[in-house]
């Protein structure tokens, strides 16, 4: 051992070596693409294969979109301009953009809808960003479901005002009855109570005290909703309502009562089973037969009571997977808490599955907006069926392409942040649970 | 000191419904019951009220009548003068063919997006990522009808293969014409062929396919039984005896027999009159359905697969590369089957929201079981309650039919995995 | 008054059930506007233009019956309707008149129970072709693909037709206008039959008219018009008359321009005074003013005028009037006497 290293030259390097510089190939953007776009051969045919066809793309795409058409004023006015070569015809955007985006909402009160989307986005704040806002903008998320409807409908300020003191009755209702009786009693009071407020009471007091003061803004009919702000407000309504009635469909369906079970799966399983043209189809031709004789309220409320409907099924099941991940140990501290059913779901158990569940509840936002488009085919007037009316009219017939790229750049616009947003929360949500 | 007593006899009393957790759920089940079944009687009340007010009665007579329209995507023989029952049952099975079809290109062109959006090729990760995106955030109709605008721009018309120097010609060997109006393929014909036999004088099905069907069947199971003895025959010398050429010979042989008895050849389309006449021909809207269908529901079905594959720890594939497998044997050998058991649920309800989306087939003008029955049987009969029940109820069983099949096979993934 | 709040109308509605129903009149004059369901696009007969106002022959129809009813032609809802939703709206009183280029015929006036007033167009199915076809008759048209419009009458007719010549067709289904049209152009298809009013309207767009022809036959009667429920005949009346009043204003030289100066007194033909309110009172007999009709033609013109104005030659859809013109120029409009 001592003498392996006698016949060694001696020598000990008594600085270090500079550090070396790295291969050119390995470093800096030749080393990036090496690594990532050529490594071996099949990444590289690859490479060559897709850039190949990105650039074939732009080279037939491109010509066709940077086309001088924007002050075109027909089909045939475009033509003139592009004197032959291919090119899009810019004009029906430029001419019809608003009517794209509001429908027939009356011009001078776009103010309304725009409004209204701005403040959707301040009442969702404190749920969305719950870590940069104030947590008392929750009073304000609660007073915007009666906000919206006076906003984009019109019509007198105490209709809406009637409708959320219903719910404040009911609170009252139920907290007078809850000292006496059990919760799930107190509940169904507070229920029957506001129902009886809403059918028979509220429209009366409200007339009465619009008489007196009358604060009204100008009534909009929802025929005149259309275009994106038809889709935005389905899909808002329905993604709304349908939350308290997937929360109670989820926890009917976890429900020990076989029965209630029975019918919560059944609703949920028959919704989900059916594709919604088919429920539109039910708006549009059926629900006029099912309702009582005379009955009649105009078909864009019968296609949001049935997206609400579709909309709840999915929604239950997204809650009932933000019921399912929630860990047992919760129910089993709520129980050794002594809470009852009903403050175990609304202090313990609610708060935590429906955080879990929000980036599922935002897909399924996603997915009912762009299932609006559907409502086209039983002829509301939605970015696609105002396509078709605006073909319709001889300045604009023959248009196709950029009418639909127009609106499925919208269209991408929305879901893409939504869905980048969802993905956010996600990750968001990931770290505190893992 | 406790004394035990016994409990006070019980009497039943009215508030024990409410308050004794035993009844309380009966009451509760029980109030739930008679709600739903006033509901549901309000709603019957209200319209067997207003049919008669419009003098109209639910009846499905209607469906025995002439149909009078034509469909042209057809899977069983139809004509204008069958019934609107046959045509929509015509219907239904031109939705079970597109659901189908899009199912398993949507899930092979899925898992290949969803494994290549892992790739370390940056570009193709990119474009994957865009084509997801792209695909995901716009609504399946646009797509519908986009795919069926761009078939019917970008391909040539028919008469654009006319004339002594045309325009266009045939692809492959002048076997498969690719025009707006569809694709025309070439079709298998039998010179010596058996006929048909009807099924219940509904719809005929060839003996030509039955027989080479059960030719293909019983040659594979020779071929098994081969593959087993020398299994067997393995397990005993330990030398395996070469099979391969034995077990290829039994299964093509007789098929190819049987099909130069048939007297098998191969229908090619020609151009003649307005159309390309004999082959087969998929017609635009169901290819543009398809392509819209599979390439929208690939979009979530590469997402699935790749949160699949993510699931799985990466301590799986350093363990298999250590064992010295390479990169694709680790996917198909060690990371898919266990992704698989994380993949399947959401790709159930993939299956279930392509087959709900094909109803979209009106915008282009394919005549399944929405555009018949509910569509142009609905306008011209006028029974409205009727069609679309129907219809729903369709759908219903479809719908339940493929989850029940597919939590089966769910189930039985499940057990083998654990 | 106008109460269309969104949580008004749904228990407006529930309150308001068992009342509607049976007069249609008293109805749309207690809510101020008229109901009136129209195509969601369709050249020249409706369409919505830039400012969202609806323009077209069908649309001239709603307006003129609203002008009468309520003196104003712009207290009109149009209600965007397609093949499917239409007779379900008008049945169900979601709407109070269609007008949406319909075919009256045996089964819907009798089994679908609707009553039509009158025909405010008459048409006729036809055949559109690319010149280069070189077909001079539909009879050549064996083996053709045929583009239809579904969820209307063409379908059915179409299939007769074939049927009784012996000819075999492909049929290419498709659900609006626009989407035939390009389908016909990119030569997806040899033929476009639909009206030949459509036909004539889409060749009109297309970018080289002239390459394409519409073939002499004309395969069905489509005498398209509006209708109204049946068993409410007080309200048939007043679209009826109001029909009648264009028709016959037409016939007796009243147009937007002179309605004004002929209602403000009685003139030398008698036929006119009563028409316009200025003699007799046939407007209280329809429960309407007296002046109901001088209304309804200051809305939008008379019914030549308004052929004009939508459809007419000086049109990009250019429509020669044809079986359209007044019986005294050889067509089928006929109005019965105002007496």
């Amino acid at each position: 051992m001592s003498n392996t290293h006698a016949d060694t030259v001696l020598y000990v390097r008594d600085t270090m070596l500079d550090q070396q510089e790295p291969p050119a190939s390995t470093v800096g953007p030749v080393g990036w693409a090496k690594d990532n776009l050529f490594s071996g051969w099949l990444n590289t045919a690859l490479t060559v294969l897709s850039s190949l066809f990105i650039a074939y793309l732009l080279y037939r795409l491109i010509p066709w979109f940077v086309s001088p058409t924007w002050d075109g004023t027909s089909l045939s006015n475009c033509r003139e301009i592009l004197d032959g070569h291919e090119g899009a015809c810019w004009g029906v955007i430029r001419d019809r953009w608003q009517q794209l985006l509001f429908g027939f909402y009356p011009p001078e009160l776009y103010w309304r809808p725009i409004l209204t989307l701005v403040l959707l986005l301040v009442a969702l704040a404190p749920v969305l960003y719950t870590d940069y806002v104030t947590p008392k903008l929750l009073y304000f998320s609660a007073a915007f479901p009666f906000l919206m409807p006076w906003l984009l409908w019109g019509g007198t300020v105490w209709m809406p005002l009637m409708a959320a003191a219903g719910f404040a009755i009911g609170f009252v209702v139920f907290t007078l009855v809850s000292r006496v009786l059990n919760a799930g009693i107190s509940i169904f009071a507070a229920a029957l109570v506001a129902v009886l407020w809403w059918v028979l009471l509220a429209a009366p007091v409200a007339h009465g005290i619009a008489s007196v003061l009358p604060l009204a803004l100008e009534p909009v009919a929802s025929r005149d909703f259309g275009g994106f702000m038809l889709s935005i407000t389905i899909g808002v309504t329905a993604i709304g309502c349908s939350l308290p009635i997937g929360i109670v469909l989820a926890l009917g369906r976890r429900s020990d009562l076989p029965l209630v079970k029975i019918l919560c799966v059944g609703f949920i399983e028959f919704i989900r089973g059916v594709p919604l043209i088919t429920l539109l189809f039910v708006a549009s031709v059926l629900l006029n037969i099912f309702l009582p004789p005379g009955t009649n309220f105009d078909i864009i409320l019968r296609v949001m009571i049935m997206v609400t409907l579709f909309a709840s099924a999915y929604m239950a099941e997204v809650i009932r997977g933000g019921l399912a991940a929630l860990p047992k140990g919760q129910y089993e501290a709520a129980d050794a808490l002594g809470l009852d059913y009903w403050k175990a779901q609304r202090l313990i158990i609610m708060p935590q599955a429906l955080k879990i569940s929000i980036p599922g509840i935002v897909s399924t936002f996603i997915g009912v907006f762009k299932d609006t488009t559907l409502v086209s085919i039983i002829g509301l007037i939605d970015p696609l069926g105002l396509a078709n009316g605006i073909r319709a009219d001889t300045a604009w017939n023959g248009i196709y392409w950029e009418l639909f790229i127009f609106i499925g750049a919208v269209f991408f616009i929305f879901c893409f942040s939504m869905s980048r947003y969802s993905m956010y929360l996600e990750r968001k949500l990931q770290t505190g649970h893992r | 000191m406790t004394t035990l007593t016994d409990p006070p006899a019980e009497s039943f009393k009215l508030s024990m419904l409410v308050y004794d957790t035993r009844y309380r759920s009966i009451t509760f089940q029980i109030i739930a019951l008679i709600a739903f079944l006033l509901f549901f009687g309000w709603l019957t009340l209200n319209t067997v009220q207003n049919l008669n007010d419009l003098g109209k009665e639910v009846s499905f007579g209607f469906l025995g009548n002439p149909a009078g329209y034509d469909i042209n995507q057809r899977l069983i023989e139809y004509d204008n003068q069958d019934t609107h029952l046959r045509a929509a049952f015509v219907g239904l099975l031109n939705t079970l063919l597109v659901a189908v079809l899009g199912c398993i290109t949507a899930t092979i062109v899925g898992v290949i997006v969803g494994v290549l959006r892992l790739s370390g090729n940056w570009l193709i990760a990119r474009l994957m990522t865009v084509y997801v995106e792209m695909f995901r955030n716009v609504p399946v109709l646009m797509w519908i009808i986009l795919a069926m605008a761009v078939l019917i721009e970008s391909l040539p018309a028919p008469s654009a293969f006319r004339g002594d120097d045309p325009d266009s010609t045939m692809k492959l060997f002048d076997s498969v014409a690719l025009t707006n109006r569809g694709v025309y393929i070439p079709e298998p014909l039998f010179s010596r062929g058996l006929g048909d036999i009807s099924f219940f004088g509904a719809f005929d099905i060839s003996v030509d396919l039955i027989a080479i069907i059960v030719v293909l069947i019983g040659s594979i199971w020779v071929s098994k039984r081969i593959g087993r003895k020398a299994d067997a025959t393995q397990e005993a010398t330990g030398i395996r005896p070469t099979t391969w050429h034995i077990r290829t010979a039994v299964v093509i042989l007789p098929t190819v027999v049987l099909l130069g008895i048939l007297g098998f050849h191969l229908g090619y389309p020609e151009l003649r009159g307005f159309n390309f006449q004999g082959g087969t021909h998929m017609r635009n809207s169901l290819i543009a359905l398809w392509l819209a269908l599979s390439l929208y529901t690939a979009a979530f079905v590469a997402e699935i697969v790749r949160a699949g594959i993510m699931a799985i720890s990466a301590g799986q594939t350093e363990a298999a590369a250590a064992l010295g497998l390479r990169s694709n044997r680790i996917m198909s050998l060690v990371i898919l089957p266990q992704a698989l058991r994380v993949i399947i649920p959401p790709l159930i309800s993939q299956y279930l929201n392509l087959t709900k989306n094909s109803s979209l087939a009106i915008a282009v003008g394919y005549m399944d079981i929405t555009g018949t029955l509910m569509g142009i049987t609905l306008n011209q009969t006028g029974r409205e309650l009727e069609t679309v029940l129907l219809g729903m109820a369709i759908y219903l069983v479809i719908s339940l039919i493929i989850s029940s099949v597919m939590n089966v096979y769910n189930e039985r993934k499940k057990l083998v995995e654990r | 008054m106008k109460k269309s709040v969104f949580l008004g109308a749904l228990t407006v509605a529930g309150l308001a059930a068992g009342v509607a129903g049976a007069a249609t009149l008293d109805d749309v004059k207690a809510r101020g506007t008229l109901n009136c369901g129209v195509s969601t696009g369709l050249t020249g007969f409706s369409y919505p233009d830039a400012n969202g106002e609806w323009q077209g022959f069908d649309v001239g129809v709603c307006r003129a019956v609203a002008a009468a009813v309520l003196g104003d032609a712009s207290a009109v809802e149009f209600v965007p309707t397609t093949g499917k939703t239409r007779f379900t709206a008008l049945a169900s009183g979601e709407i109070d008149m269609l007008a949406r280029n319909t075919t009256w015929t045996f089964s819907r006036d009798v089994d679908l129970k609707f009553t039509f007033v009158g025909v405010n167009y008459y048409d006729g199915q036809g055949f559109m072709i690319p010149k280069e076809l070189g077909v001079s008759s539909a009879k050549e048209l064996d083996g053709a693909t045929v583009c239809i419009q579904t969820g209307t009458t063409t379908e059915l007719n179409l299939a007769d037709y074939f049927r009784v010549n012996n000819i075999s067709y492909e049929p290419v289904p498709i659900e609006t206008n626009a989407e035939a049209q390009q389908q016909f152009l990119a030569g997806a298809c040899d033929v476009y039959t639909t009206d030949a009013s459509g036909l004539a309207a889409t060749r009109a767009t297309f970018e080289n008219p002239g390459d394409y022809a519409v073939l002499p036959e004309i395969i069905s009667k489509e005498p398209l018009g509006p209708l109204v429920r049946h068993g409410d005949d007080e309200w048939g009346d007043v679209v009826r008359w109001t029909l009648n009043a264009l028709i016959a204003a037409e016939e007796y030289g009243v147009t937007s321009a002179n309605v004004a100066d002929l209602a403000s007194a009685p003139t030398d033909n008698p036929e006119v005074n009563r028409l316009l309110g200025t003699e007799g009172e046939l407007g209280a007999m329809l429960g309407l003013e007296a002046d109901f009709a001088v209304d309804a033609i200051a809305a939008g013109g008379n019914y030549g005028e308004l052929f004009e104005k939508n459809i007419g030659e000086n049109t990009p859809i250019g429509l020669a009037r044809g079986l359209n013109a007044q019986y005294t120029d050889g067509g089928l409009l006929y109005s019965p006497p105002f007496r």
